[in-house]
C-alpha cells in the first residue's frame, strides 16, 4: 500500500477491498461496519415506528392535528392538537435562547479573555461540571426554589410593563411559560457557554497580537480578531442549546402549569410544550392516548432535525467564505 | 516610485492618558451593591432578583459615565464591555451556584445509610422514611445494560469512520450520527415506546428504558472515539503496517492502547450523561416502589425518575426524599465526571503537539 | 516624526524564568536596527518589551526603563494601548484580519482611533499600501479578503497596516521567516525606503539579511540554556560584521556556533 512521506492529520484510508484481504480483516471490517450500518437502521427505524403510530393517531382524531386547541385523545370522538404545544414549546426556548445567549457569550469570553489567569482555568472546569448536571435537578430546583422566588419579580414586571400585556401577572404561583424559559435559559447556560468558551480560546493568537499592536483596547480586539472568528462557534453553540431547550422534559413538566389555550400573558399560568405534554400525559393516557403522544413527539423531532440541519448549514457556509486562512 | 507624504493627524500626542484608578471598578461594585441594597429597602421590594438588577444596572452606568468623563469614550466602550462580561457572569453564577447550594443544604436532611439501603415499599408517601435502594439498583442496571449496547457499537463505528471509512456509507454514518446527537430524550423514549412495547407488545421494564438510554449515548460515544482516534499520530500505524501486521491486529495492538485513555473518558462521560435521563424511565420503565432486580421483566425505578415522582408527591416528607436522592445524583454524575476528566488528563496520548 | 528609544537596565520575565537581563542600548532614529543572535536568546522578548506587547503574554512582566524620546514607555500612568498606537510591529506569520477586505485591513488602526470621512480613508489607505510597495498588486481588488494574496503580499499588507497609523517606531519580528526568497527581498527593499520615514527595529535569524538592511546591529546570547539572554554588543553594522569587539559575536557571525 502507499505510505504518504509526510504526517498528516487524517488517518490513512486504505482503498477499499485492499484491507480486507485476511479473515481477520475481514470479520474486524464487518463487525466495524455493520455498528455504523446498525446506527443506520436505528434512525430508519425510529422515523418508520414513530410515523407509523403517529398515522395511526391522526386517522383516529376527528379534531385538525396542527389547529386544535385541545388535547382529548381518550374522549368520543378523540379530539387532540397540536397548536397549543408548538407555540409553549417555541415560545419557551425563544425566552431560553433571548436570556441565555448573550450571558453565555458573556461568561465564555470572561474565561477565555477577561477573567484573572488564576481564575479563569477552575472556572472553566466548573461550567463543564454544570454541564453534566441532570436536568431533572434542575426542574426540581427550579419547582422548588426558583418558581417561589419569581413571584416579586413577576409583580414588578406587570408594574412597570404589564399594559404591554405579555407581562400582565395575576398573582398565583409563577408557574408559567417564563417561568419555564429561565429555567431552560440557566439549564442551557453551561453548554452555550463550554462550546463557546472553546472556539474563543482558539481564535488565533496572532490576530488578537494583530490588533493589540495597532493600539486596541481589550474590547477592539475581541470585537476584530476574537469574535468573528467564533461567530460561527456560537451560532452552532445556540443552535446545540436550543436544541436541548426544545427537547427538554422534567425540567418544563416540574414548573410548568399546563393549560390547553395560549395566553397572550407569559407570566401567567397556563400553555404547555411537547415534551412536557408527554411527560404529563402519558400515565394517563390510553391506547389512542400513546398514539397521539408519539404523534406529537414525532413533530418535536422534525423540529429539532430542522434546527439542527440549520445549525450545520450555517456553519458549513460559514466555512466556505472565511477561507482556509483562519 | 511615489513616497508617502500622511498627514492626517491622529490624535493623542501624549502617551499619558487619563486613567481610573485601579480600584475604580472594585470601589464601584461596592458602592453599586450599597445602592441596590439601598433602594431596596427604602422602596421595599420583595425580591433579591430586583436588589441585584438595581445593583448591576447602576455599576454598568456609573461605569460607563465615570471612564466617559475621565479616560475618553475608547476606554469608556471598553469598560463597559468589561462590565458587561463581569455582570454576566455574576448573573449566571448566583442561579447555579444556588443549584448547588440548596441540593446540598436540602439534600443532607435526611440522607443516611436507611436512605441509600432501603426502598419506598411500604411507605406511606406523606410520612417520613424509605429510601432510594430500588432506584440505584434500577439505575446502575439500566445504565449498565446501555452501555453493553451503546459502547460497542460506538466504539466499532468510530473505529469504521476514522480507520476505513470512505464513501457513501462512512458519510451517511457521519451524518445521521450528527443527527442523532440531536435527538431528546423523550424521542428516544417514545420511539422504544411505539417499537417494542406498543408493536411488539413486550411489558415496561428496565430494558427498554436501556434500549432508549443507548440510542442516546451511542452518538456521544461514537463522537468521542472518534475525536481520539484521529489523535493518534499516522507514524504508529504505519510502523505498524510496515512491519507486515495486519491491519485489525494494527487497530486493536497499537491504535487502541494508544487511544484508550480518551477513550474511556468519552464513555464515562456518556454514562454519567445518560445516568441522569429521566424521561425515557417514565415512558419505558414506568416506575415502582419496590426492588426489582430484574431489568428484563417489570417495572423498576431509577434516580432520576425517583426524583421526578417524590416531587410529583407533592408533600414536604417526599420533597425531603427527592432532595436527598437528587444530592446522590449529583455526586454519582460529578464523581464519574471527575474520574473520567482525571484518565483523560493521565493517559493523554502524548502528541507532539 | 520618528523617535529615539533608549533603554536601561531592562529585564524581562516569563512568570518566575528571567528571560532576559539587565540590556541597555540606544536606537537611533530613522534608521534600521537589526537584532540578531541563538535561538532563545531573548532578541524577540526584547523587542516585544519595546511597545509593551510582552506583558500580554502570561506572567509577561518587565523591569527597567524605556524612554521613547523623553518618555518613559513603563511610567505610571501610560497606556499600553497609545504606547502600541505609537510603536507599530509586524509578526513573523503574516496576519491579516481574516473577516476583513484589504481595505479594512489598512483601515482597521484609524478606525480605531475615532471617526474618519471616506475620503480620509481612501487617501491614508492608497499612501499606506503605496508606502507598503503594494498599491500596484491590489488597487483593483481592495475589497477582496486580505487572506487571499499570497504570503509575501499579506506581510506587505501588514506593514502597510501598521504604517497606516502613522507610528514613531516599527518593531518587525522576523518579517520575512516565512516568505520566500523573492517576497523577502521585496521586504528588505521596502524597509530601505521606510526608514526615512520611521524608526525601525529588525529581529533577524539571518545574518545576511541584517548585514543587507541594517545600520546597526545589536548581538544577543546567552550564557546556556535556561539562562537570560543578554545584550553582547550593539555597534555599527558593518562593524560587527567585519570587526567586532567581542569574541563571541565574531564566532557566531562565522558559523562557529548558534
Amino acid at each position: 500500500m502507499d505510505i504518504a512521506p509526510t504526517a498528516s492529520v487524517p488517518p490513512p484510508k486504505a482503498p477499499p477491498g485492499n484491507s480486507a484481504t485476511r479473515p481477520g480483516d475481514r470479520i474486524f471490517l464487518g463487525l466495524s461496519k455493520g455498528s455504523g450500518i446498525t446506527l443506520l437502521v436505528i434512525m430508519a427505524a425510529i422515523a418508520v415506528f414513530l410515523t407509523w403510530r403517529a398515522v395511526v393517531a391522526i386517522a383516529h382524531n376527528e379534531g385538525n392535528f396542527l389547529t386544535t386547541f385541545e388535547w382529548n385523545p381518550n374522549a368520543n370522538p378523540p379530539v387532540f392538537g397540536i397548536a397549543v404545544l408548538a407555540y409553549g414549546t417555541i415560545v419557551s426556548s425563544i425566552i431560553a435562547m433571548v436570556l441565555a445567549v448573550p450571558v453565555a457569550v458573556g461568561i465564555a469570553l470572561f474565561i477565555s479573555h477577561y477573567a484573572p489567569r488564576r481564575l479563569a482555568a477552575p472556572l472553566g472546569y466548573v461550567v463543564d461540571l454544570l454541564a453534566a448536571v441532570p436536568s431533572i435537578i434542575y426542574g426540581l430546583w427550579g419547582a422548588l426554589f426558583l418558581v417561589p422566588h419569581l413571584t416579586g419579580l413577576y409583580q414588578w414586571l406587570d408594574d412597570y410593563l404589564g399594559w404591554t400585556g405579555v407581562f400582565a401577572y395575576d398573582g398565583g404561583a409563577a408557574r408559567s411559560l417564563f417561568t419555564a424559559g429561565i429555567l431552560l435559559a440557566i439549564m442551557i447556560l453551561p453548554i452555550v457557554t463550554n462550546v463557546s468558551r472553546e472556539v474563543f480560546k482558539q481564535s488565533p493568537k496572532m490576530h488578537e497580537e494583530a490588533a493589540l499592536a495597532l493600539g486596541a483596547t481589550r474590547w477592539e480586539v475581541v470585537r476584530m480578531a476574537v469574535l468573528p472568528f467564533g461567530r460561527s462557534g456560537v451560532i452552532s453553540a445556540s443552535m446545540l442549546g436550543l436544541g436541548r431547550a426544545l427537547g427538554e422534559t422534567m425540567a418544563v413538566a416540574t414548573v410548568l402549569s399546563p393549560s390547553f389555550l395560549i395566553n397572550v400573558s407569559l407570566l401567567n399560568p397556563g400553555g404547555g410544550t411537547f415534551a412536557q405534554n408527554i411527560a404529563a400525559g402519558f400515565k394517563e393516557a390510553g391506547d389512542l392516548g400513546r398514539d397521539a403522544l408519539i404523534a406529537s413527539g414525532l413533530v418535536l423531532f422534525v423540529i429539532t432535525l430542522l434546527v439542527n440541519g440549520a445549525a450545520r448549514l450555517i456553519i458549513a457556509r460559514r466555512k466556505e467564505y472565511s477561507g482556509a486562512n483562519a | 516610485m511615489e513616497k508617502p507624504v500622511i498627514t492626517t493627524p491622529l490624535p493623542g500626542g501624549t502617551l499619558k492618558q487619563p486613567r481610573l484608578p485601579r480600584w475604580a471598578p472594585a470601589g464601584l461594585a461596592v458602592l453599586s451593591a450599597a445602592v441596590g441594597v439601598g433602594i431596596g429597602l427604602a422602596a421595599d421590594l420583595a425580591s433579591r432578583v430586583q436588589w441585584g438588577l438595581i445593583a448591576a444596572l447602576f455599576y454598568i452606568v456609573a461605569t460607563h459615565v465615570l471612564a466617559t468623563v475621565v479616560e475618553g469614550k475608547r476606554q469608556a466602550k471598553d469598560r463597559l464591555v468589561t462590565s458587561l462580561v463581569w455582570v454576566s457572569f455574576l448573573v449566571a453564577v448566583i442561579p447555579l451556584a444556588s443549584l448547588i447550594w440548596e441540593t446540598i443544604v436540602r439534600g443532607v436532611k435526611v440522607l443516611d445509610v436507611y436512605f441509600l439501603t432501603h426502598s419506598m415499599n411500604g411507605v406511606i408517601t406523606l410520612q417520613p422514611g424509605g429510601g432510594i435502594y430500588h432506584a440505584i439498583i434500577g439505575t446502575v442496571e439500566q445504565v449498565g445494560l446501555a452501555t453493553l449496547i451503546a459502547a460497542p457499537i460506538g466504539l466499532l463505528t468510530a473505529i469504521y469512520l476514522v480507520e476505513y471509512g470512505t464513501g457513501r456509507l462512512a458519510k451517511a454514518v457521519t451524518f445521521f450520527v450528527d443527527v442523532m446527537t440531536g435527538i431528546p430524550s423523550i424521542v428516544a423514549g417514545l420511539f422504544i415506546l411505539s417499537f417494542w412495547i406498543i408493536v411488539l407488545d413486550f411489558g415496561y421494564s428496565g430494558f427498554a428504558g436501556a434500549m432508549a438510554l443507548a440510542i442516546l449515548m451511542m452518538p456521544i460515544v461514537v463522537r468521542s472515539t472518534e475525536e481520539m482516534l484521529k489523535l493518534v499520530p499516522n507514524e504508529l500505524r504505519e510502523a505498524s503496517l510496515a512491519l507486515g501486521v495486519p491491519k485489525w491486529r494494527t487497530i486493536l495492538k497499537v491504535v487502541l492502547p494508544t487511544a484508550i485513555g480518551g477513550i474511556t473518558t468519552g464513555v464515562m462521560l456518556a454514562v454519567a450523561r445518560i445516568a441522569g435521563e429521566s424521561a425515557p424511565i417514565l415512558l419505558l420503565v414506568f416506575g415502582s416502589q419496590a426492588i426489582n432486580g430484574n431489568p428484563f421483566e417489570g417495572a423498576q425505578s431509577s434516580l432520576p425518575y425517583y426524583i421526578y415522582e417524590q416531587w410529583a408527591n407533592g408533600n414536604e416528607a417526599s420533597y425531603d426524599r427527592a432532595w436527598a436522592a437528587a444530592l446522590v445524583l449529583i455526586a454519582f454524575v460529578m464523581i464519574l465526571n471527575l474520574v473520567a476528566r482525571g484518565i483523560a488528563r493521565w493517559k493523554a496520548p502524548k502528541t507532539g503537539r | 516624526m520618528a523617535k529615539r528609544i533608549d533603554v536601561s537596565g531592562l529585564t524581562a520575565y516569563y512568570g518566575s524564568h528571567k528571560a532576559i537581563e539587565d540590556i541597555s542600548m540606544s536606537i537611533e532614529p530613522r534608521s534600521v536596527t537589526a537584532f540578531i543572535g541563538p535561538s532563545g536568546c531573548g532578541k524577540s522578548t526584547f523587542l516585544r518589551t519595546l511597545n509593551r506587547m510582552h506583558e500580554v503574554t502570561p506572567g509577561g512582566r518587565v523591569e527597567g526603563k524605556v524612554m521613547l524620546d523623553n518618555e518613559d514607555l513603563y511610567a505610571s500612568g501610560v497606556d499600553p494601548v497609545s504606547v502600541r498606537r505609537t510603536i507599530g510591529m509586524v509578526f513573523q506569520r503574516p496576519n491579516p484580519f481574516p473577516t476583513m477586505s484589504i481595505y479594512d485591513n489598512v483601515a482597521a488602526g484609524l478606525r480605531l482611533n475615532g471617526s474618519y470621512k471616506k475620503s480620509e480613508l481612501d487617501d491614508v489607505v492608497e499612501k499606506s499600501l503605496k508606502g507598503a510597495n503594494l498599491w500596484n498588486e491590489v488597487k483593483d481588488r481592495l475589497n477582496r479578503p486580505g487572506s487571499g494574496l499570497s504570503g509575501g503580499q499579506q506581510q506587505r499588507l501588514c506593514i502597510a497596516r501598521a504604517i497606516a497609523v502613522e507610528p514613531k517606531v516599527l518593531l518587525m519580528d522576523e518579517p520575512c521567516s516565512a516568505l520566500d526568497p523573492i517576497s523577502t527581498l521585496a521586504i528588505e527593499d521596502l524597509i530601505g525606503e521606510l526608514k526615512e520615514q520611521f524608526t525601525i527595529v529588525i529581529v533577524t535569524h539571518n545574518m545576511q539579511q541584517a548585514a543587507r538592511v541594517s545600520d546597526r546591529t545589536a548581538f544577543f546570547n546567552l550564557a546556556a540554556i535556561g539562562q537570560p539572554g543578554k545584550l553582547v554588543e550593539i555597534d555599527d553594522t558593518e562593524r560587527i560584521f567585519s570587526n567586532p569587539s567581542v569574541q563571541a559575536t565574531e564566532d557566531y557571525i562565522s558559523g562557529r556556533f548558534g
